[in-house]
């Protein structure tokens, strides 16, 4: 049994099929990477497991678990959480506010709620800035807050949303380590990401999509080599660069 | 640094002890006039921190609180005439009554994800429908409407006093009660997950917030303060018909005032009824009782505050402090 | 209750319906374009009803022929309203474009208090009770004119936004705000104008209603809800469905006024706004 299962996933909006039998899974402590053209289907897959939106068909199972249908909080409370690629903080909350949002999610008691929303702006680098408000805090600060949110909610898999858009190079590696940190920590992770050879060095696997299809799986080296992807891409604004 | 510490604590204690005597003795010395316009400013504030519930904290405009206020000034008065219960247990069955009405319209709007202006314009709806009935209801008493029979000499069961006092010390009560409430808003998880609804509905959810719960608990809450209010009215103002109770006025009152004062905030209901009131009285005592030139004057006063201060006065003050 | 009274009612209600689109579209037009509720729209109405009242008082213009005045006045008094105090408000929150609204309402409505007193007036014509008879069924002259004006101007408004440069550029403005202006429509200007023409709607509707109808400085509030519910009801967005439900809702208040004693017919339209915000939000009519 896998951590994570989808199994001919389907959905569609009006005329357009954005997610066509998608089937995939994801084992416990592993990086997924999911990459694919723009309009691939991605972030409709993320949608479909984190129970934004419903499936048309299909399954979806998590720790053996039917979760396809269950709404976005509950979703969460079984140990989903996901990010967002436009991001969205609280903005008229403080930082650490933002965070303790996701913490009473599993801590009912407020003071625990603080500490550990604390531990984990600390673990993200945000401490310093913990009483500032959301709104002001720059690109890359806001990446961070919305990891610290997700992780305060004690997920056992996360869904990341292109994390790297917009950061320079710095911030970039920054970004990398607290993946892999958290991954060393026990996270499982699937993210989404648009940036190859960022992808290509941190996942385990890769998951290629293609018009909202599952056109290729496997591990980093198999993937790159993979006709269907090299097709998928050439001629496109994506490189494998 | 322990000394400034030390002398801190000493100087908000007596800040405290001052005003502890200022609220409790100060009304003694007011005339009959000022009393009640202090009486006004309270009652106002409750009102609009109730309001601010669910309209400020957890972002959901409602334009229909008439409708739990209404309910909670029926209830109590038709419990008091038709069966003489005493009306600090109406006001209570009132409040749960509200409450309830409150549970069922959050369930239906927030169910089928009404929002903004929507979710507005169908508490509208729901506060006109119930002005509608009360008004053609032979039990409500119609457009005659209830008329509170003075007990002489005033009684505490019959929440009826002959001066002004004891309704102050009433309505001051309430007021720290509701702003209490609103102070734990600030600072407890479910004002939290109320904030964080209002900042974005589809993050709260996705950090395990279940949306329609909490809309609904918000809605409850306001509404039943809200309807405590308007037992008060009732028994301040021994007059009440479906116009007064139901109607657009007490709606507009509550909003105008936690807007001005700043919506989802503690004080801010308390300020904007604070400067609103004065201001209307000073405008009624420079003007002569024109009809309607110190609400003009008000509406003004409201309409620059929204488009220079959107946050409302408070919001000036905490600009401020950050 | 008998066949003829349903059907009276109906005919009844169809022409306040007639009124009720012309309130409708002009509102939608503020609706669908600046996606402003605006809560004056009511008192609006009122200052309509009242400039027709002292033309005629005055002047002993006839309410219809002082379409001509109150039209172009109310339409000026719209777009100062816009310029001044709805412009500056446009991108801040909802909750306080609506409380602005609201303020202004109160503002308009305390003006009139001020200035005319509480008591309620009406204007007398005098073909006033005039009925005409349609197969046994009775229609109230000032009610017919009411409804050939309501459609009529709402034809115009509708040529308007068809066939002028202006009326393209609103149009455009309500699909895609931004879109429009990135092609050189001057937003601004676009909503200056929208908002006015949904002034002159309201006010005109104001004047056609004056001589059957009472005026108050609160008479606003009564149509407030109307007006919302016939754009609602209609499709937020759409000049058809303003007319549509301006009819729809007409009838359903007629229709509960007699099944129902005294005004709790009134629920009829209430119950059924409810039950399309909930169902149906895009309204009657799917865009």
């Amino acid at each position: 049994m896998s951590f994570l299962e989808i199994k001919n996933l389907n959905k569609t909006f009006g005329g357009l099929t954005a997610v066509k039998s998608v089937t995939a899974s994801v084992e416990k402590g592993e990086i997924v990477g999911m990459i694919g053209p723009n309009g691939a289907g991605k972030t409709t897959v993320f949608n479909l497991i984190s129970g934004t939106y419903l499936p048309d068909s299909g399954v979806i199972l998590f720790e053996g678990e039917n979760i396809e249908g269950k709404t976005d909080y509950q979703v969460c409370q079984k140990g989903i959480c996901r990010t967002y690629q436009i991001m969205k903080p609280f903005n008229k909350l403080t930082v650490l506010e933002n965070v303790l949002v996701g913490a009473f999610n599993k801590i009912e008691k407020k003071k625990l709620a603080k500490e550990f929303s604390l531990d984990l702006l600390n673990f993200t680098g945000l401490y310093s800035k913990r009483n500032d408000v959301a709104s002001s805090l720059t690109l890359a600060e806001k990446k961070s807050l919305e990891l610290a949110r997700a992780l305060a909610t004690q997920p056992k898999l996360i869904l990341l949303d292109e994390v790297m858009a917009g950061l320079n190079p710095k911030e970039q590696s920054d970004a990398i380590n607290l993946i892999l940190e958290i991954n060393r920590k026990g996270m499982t992770l699937l993210v989404i990401e648009h940036k190859m050879k960022i992808i290509m060095s941190i996942s385990n696997r890769i998951l290629v999509l293609h018009y909202g299809e599952k056109i290729a799986e496997g591990f980093p080296e198999e993937v790159s080599n993979h006709p269907k992807v090299i097709e998928a891409y050439l001629g496109g604004k994506d490189t494998l660069a | 640094m322990r000394e400034g510490d030390s002398l801190r604590k000493l100087s908000y204690s007596l800040f405290f002890l001052a005003a502890a005597c200022v609220l409790l003795l100060g009304p003694h010395f007011l005339s009959s006039y000022l009393l009640h316009v202090v009486i006004l400013i309270l009652y106002f504030s409750f009102l609009g921190s109730a309001w601010s519930i669910v309209s400020g904290y957890a972002g959901q405009f409602s334009f229909g609180h008439s409708a739990f206020f209404g309910v909670g000034a029926y209830a109590s008065s038709l419990l008091y005439m038709k069966s003489g219960i005493s009306p600090w247990i109406g006001m209570l069955v009132g409040a749960i009554m509200a409450a309830g009405l409150g549970g069922f319209i959050g369930y239906l709007t927030f169910r089928y994800k009404l929002k903004g202006a929507c979710f507005a314009l169908a508490t509208f709806a729901f506060s006109e429908m119930l002005r509608t009935v009360a008004l053609n209801w032979s039990f409500t008493e119609k457009a005659m409407g209830i008329l509170i029979p003075l007990k002489q000499g005033g009684s505490f069961y019959d929440f009826q006093f002959t001066s002004k006092l004891p309704y102050y010390y009433i309505i001051l009560f309430m007021v720290l009660v509701v702003l209490l409430v609103s102070y734990s808003l600030d600072h407890s998880k479910l004002g939290y997950y109320f904030k964080a609804i209002k900042e974005d509905e589809e993050a709260a959810g996705s950090l395990g917030i279940n949306i329609l719960k909490y809309k609904i608990i918000a809605l409850v809450m306001s509404a039943f303060f809200t309807a405590l209010g308007g037992t008060f009215y009732a028994q301040y103002m021994f007059y009440i018909d479906p116009d007064i109770t139901f109607g657009t006025s007490v709606t507009i009152e509550m909003i105008v005032r936690t807007m001005l004062g700043g919506a989802g905030t503690v004080l801010g209901p308390l300020v904007g009824s604070a400067v609103l009131e004065s201001a209307s009285e000073v405008m009624r005592s420079w003007l002569g009782e024109y009809k309607g030139l110190h609400i003009m004057f008000y509406a003004a006063i409201l309409i620059l505050v929204m488009i220079y201060f959107p946050y409302g006065l408070m919001g000036l003050l905490r600009k401020g402090r950050r | 209750m008998d066949l003829r009274m349903l059907c009276q009612a109906i005919i009844s209600g169809l022409l306040t319906g007639g009124v009720y689109a012309l309130i409708g579209v002009g509102l939608n037009l503020i609706f669908g374009v600046m996606k402003i509720i605006n809560f004056a729209h009511g008192s609006l109405l009122m200052l309509g009803m009242y400039c027709t009242y002292w033309l005629f008082t005055f002047f002993k213009i006839d309410p219809y022929l002082s379409l001509a005045i109150t039209v172009p006045l109310l339409f000026l008094i719209g777009v100062i309203i816009q310029k001044f105090l709805i412009h500056p408000i446009i991108e801040y929150p909802e909750d306080n474009q609506l409380v602005l609204t609201m303020g202004v309402m109160l503002f308009l409505e305390n003006l009139a208090l001020f200035l005319w007193g509480p008591d309620f007036r009406t204007v007398k014509v005098s073909y006033v009770g005039t009925v005409l008879s349609l197969f046994t069924l009775r229609i109230n002259l000032l009610r017919l004119i009411a409804f050939a004006g309501g459609l009529l101007l709402a034809l115009l408004l509708y040529i308007f936004l068809k066939k002028t440069d202006m009326g393209k550029a609103i149009r455009a403005s309500s699909e895609e705000r931004e879109g429009a202006s990135a092609v050189g429509i001057s937003v601004k200007r676009v909503h200056l104008i929208s908002f006015g023409i949904g002034t002159a709607c309201v006010g005109a509707a104001g004047t056609l209603m004056t001589p059957f109808f009472y005026l108050s400085p609160h008479v606003g509030h009564l149509f407030l809800l109307t007006a919302f519910m016939v754009v609602v009801l209609g499709g937020m967005g759409s000049f058809v469905g303003a007319i549509i439900g301006g009819f729809v809702i007409g009838a359903t208040e007629s229709l509960g006024a007699v099944i129902f004693p005294g005004s709790i017919g009134q629920i009829v339209p209430f119950s059924l706004f409810i039950i399309i915000l909930l169902f149906k939000p895009t309204g009657l009519v799917a865009k």
